[in-house]
């Protein structure tokens, strides 16, 4: 039985070395004739900028909520932080009530609604033990400490490597086909849009020719992180910046304002880790030192399936 | 099977080395000399194109009366602790003189009258702060470039120096200080404002004058000006960055 009957042919890769090496299992090669063979997934160029987006999205994540521990509240509705209304999220420290244990809680307070947060956000251990009043703890910041002014030379760092990492990679996807022969979904793939979130959600993963190209439903998240949450994170970005405001004034009013955009890069960020966390979920569930390798020298491992002759 | 084995743990390590140096490494390499050098390759590349992506003109966004913040938050010094700036502020910046020296043909010495004499520009703008708010404010002021123009400059003035009154040390010395190029200078948005929302500008805000420089962070828009120095270099001055949180390692270029 196979999962899916939608494979057999290795499709558009026939300009690609397809078989590598051919070794037979250890398993009975008489009897049983599952053969496994290394296969060349990934090409060198996207290899390197994928650890180069891992290293620059971890870094990004990190110093950017130290720079928002500077000022730990987003706003929505707007031209400014100070119109009157509340912010819609609100990280800080407050003298504990009376009745409560003495001394301070962290609250998180998010439209309206707040939350004892004590220990994680709005108060939390320094690295060395002692309480402190800071948005998101040390753990998850760079630098560790209170440090706007270092934490800004990381992060615009950071960005232009992910800026110049995202261009090459787009310029390198088109010209290679990359996008149109590994990316695009194509109309076999969204006829088997049903039968993929069935697949993910029993954890079952393709095999044989089927595990040499992503699934839809990885084709459609790479595109959308792609071409619409990291374009959208990056123009959010610069919306706070005052001197491309002036690029043409009024501009960032289209997504509700500087603070509004600031709320928007900060939900973004947040929609990368859900990403992030799926994804490694998923290499986990679908064969992690497999895919590892893959993503390290390019080669993956394709076990054949078995095909019954009645 | 043992090679699998051996595999897996070289993978196990090097992914435990990785997350080590990405937590460990950071710390130590904040603390270096060297590496946040490094790292002001950013500022240095976002400066050279945010300034090929808009003309020396280009504007910064104004607003509605209707937009402006309820109250101006007054953020860093909000009273200058100083007996020469409680003296001037006693009778109502009476005695008050902006120095215009350095390199310029017709050092100057301004009363507030004489910056008012000064042909003047009047904007509702957002001041955005380097921590991450932003407030909106109707600012008038004396136009920057006017004043500049009357005191002639020498050919190789590069930069504004703006020498304020308030203490950063509780000992009462490191004044504030910043410096913007002459771009910014004769920027038509730059003014020295002496009036917030209508109304003489407050001690908090800056009193009796305060730049605005519209395209850039809150810290660059200093208060209490007391003198402007115009300079080739300011690599002579305080910390020699160019400004009070410049010289605790904050980017020059405040544009981003």
């Amino acid at each position: 039985m196979t999962p899916a009957d939608q494979t057999s042919s290795p499709e558009g890769n026939a300009d690609r070395p397809p078989v590598v090496s051919t070794e037979m299992s250890t398993q009975d090669a008489q009897s049983s004739p599952r053969r496994s063979y290394l296969y060349y997934r990934h090409s060198l160029p996207v290899r390197l900028m994928h650890w180069t987006n891992v290293v620059a999205l971890t870094i990004l994540l990190m110093s950017g909520l130290q720079i928002f521990n500077a000022h730990p509240a987003l706003y929505w509705a707007g031209k400014s932080s100070y119109t009157g209304k509340p912010p819609v999220l609100e990280i800080g420290v407050r003298k504990a009530s009376e009745g409560a244990q003495a001394g301070y809680v962290g609250y998180t307070r998010i439209l309206g609604r707040e939350f004892d947060t004590t220990g994680v956000l709005g108060l939390s251990k320094s690295a060395d033990g002692r309480l402190s009043a800071r948005g998101f703890p040390w753990w998850i910041t760079v630098p560790d400490d209170p440090w706007l002014a270092m934490a800004r030379l990381w992060h615009f760092f950071f960005a232009w490597v992910l800026l110049i990492n995202g261009l090459v990679y787009v310029m390198y996807s088109a010209g290679s086909r990359h996008l149109s022969r590994d990316l695009a979904p194509d109309r076999r793939d969204w006829r088997s849009i049903g039968q993929s979130i069935r697949d993910h959600l029993r954890f079952r993963h393709p095999t044989g020719d089927a595990a040499k190209r992503y699934n839809v439903l990885q084709k459609l998240t790479y595109l959308i992180v792609i071409f619409v949450l990291l374009p959208l994170i990056i123009l959010m970005g610069l919306a706070m910046s005052p001197w491309m405001n002036s690029v043409l004034p009024g501009w960032i009013d289209l997504f509700g304002g500087r603070q509004a955009a600031r709320t928007i890069h900060f939900v973004a960020a947040w929609l990368l880790v859900a990403f992030v966390a799926i994804h490694v979920f998923e290499v986990i569930v679908s064969g992690l030192w497999n895919h590892l390798r893959s993503m390290v020298t390019g080669r993956y491992r394709i076990v054949e399936e078995r095909h019954d002759l009645n | 099977m043992t090679s699998t084995d051996g595999r897996r743990r070289f993978l196990a390590r090097t992914l435990g080395a990785i997350g080590t140096l990405a937590l460990g490494g950071c710390e130590k390499l904040s603390r270096s000399e060297w590496f946040p050098r490094v790292l002001g390759a950013g500022e240095a590349a976002s400066s050279t194109v945010a300034h090929a992506m808009t003309s020396r003109r280009s504007m910064a966004q104004e607003f509605a009366e209707a937009d402006r913040s309820p109250t101006f938050r007054s953020n860093g010094t909000a009273e200058p602790d100083s007996d020469a700036y409680r003296e001037i502020a006693a009778n109502d910046f009476a005695s008050y003189r902006l120095v215009v020296d350095g390199l310029v043909e017709a050092p100057a010495h301004l009363t507030l009258a004489d910056l008012r004499a000064i042909p003047s520009r009047t904007q509702i703008t957002r001041h955005d702060c380097v921590e991450g708010w932003s407030a909106i404010a109707k600012w008038k002021g004396a136009r920057l470039a006017a004043l500049l123009e009357s005191v002639r400059l020498k050919p190789d003035a590069r930069f504004a120096v703006f020498h304020c009154a308030d203490p950063m040390a509780e000992d009462g010395t490191d004044l504030y200080y910043e410096s913007i190029d002459l771009e910014d200078a004769f920027h038509p948005q730059t003014i020295l404002a002496y009036e917030m929302n209508d109304a003489a500008l407050p001690i908090a805000n800056g009193a009796p004058i305060r730049l605005r420089v519209e395209r850039q962070l809150g810290y660059k828009h200093a208060k209490y000006v007391m003198r402007i120095e115009l300079v080739q270099s300011f690599a002579h001055i305080a910390g020699g960055k160019g400004g009070y949180w410049e010289d605790q390692g904050y980017q020059w270029f405040a544009g981003i």
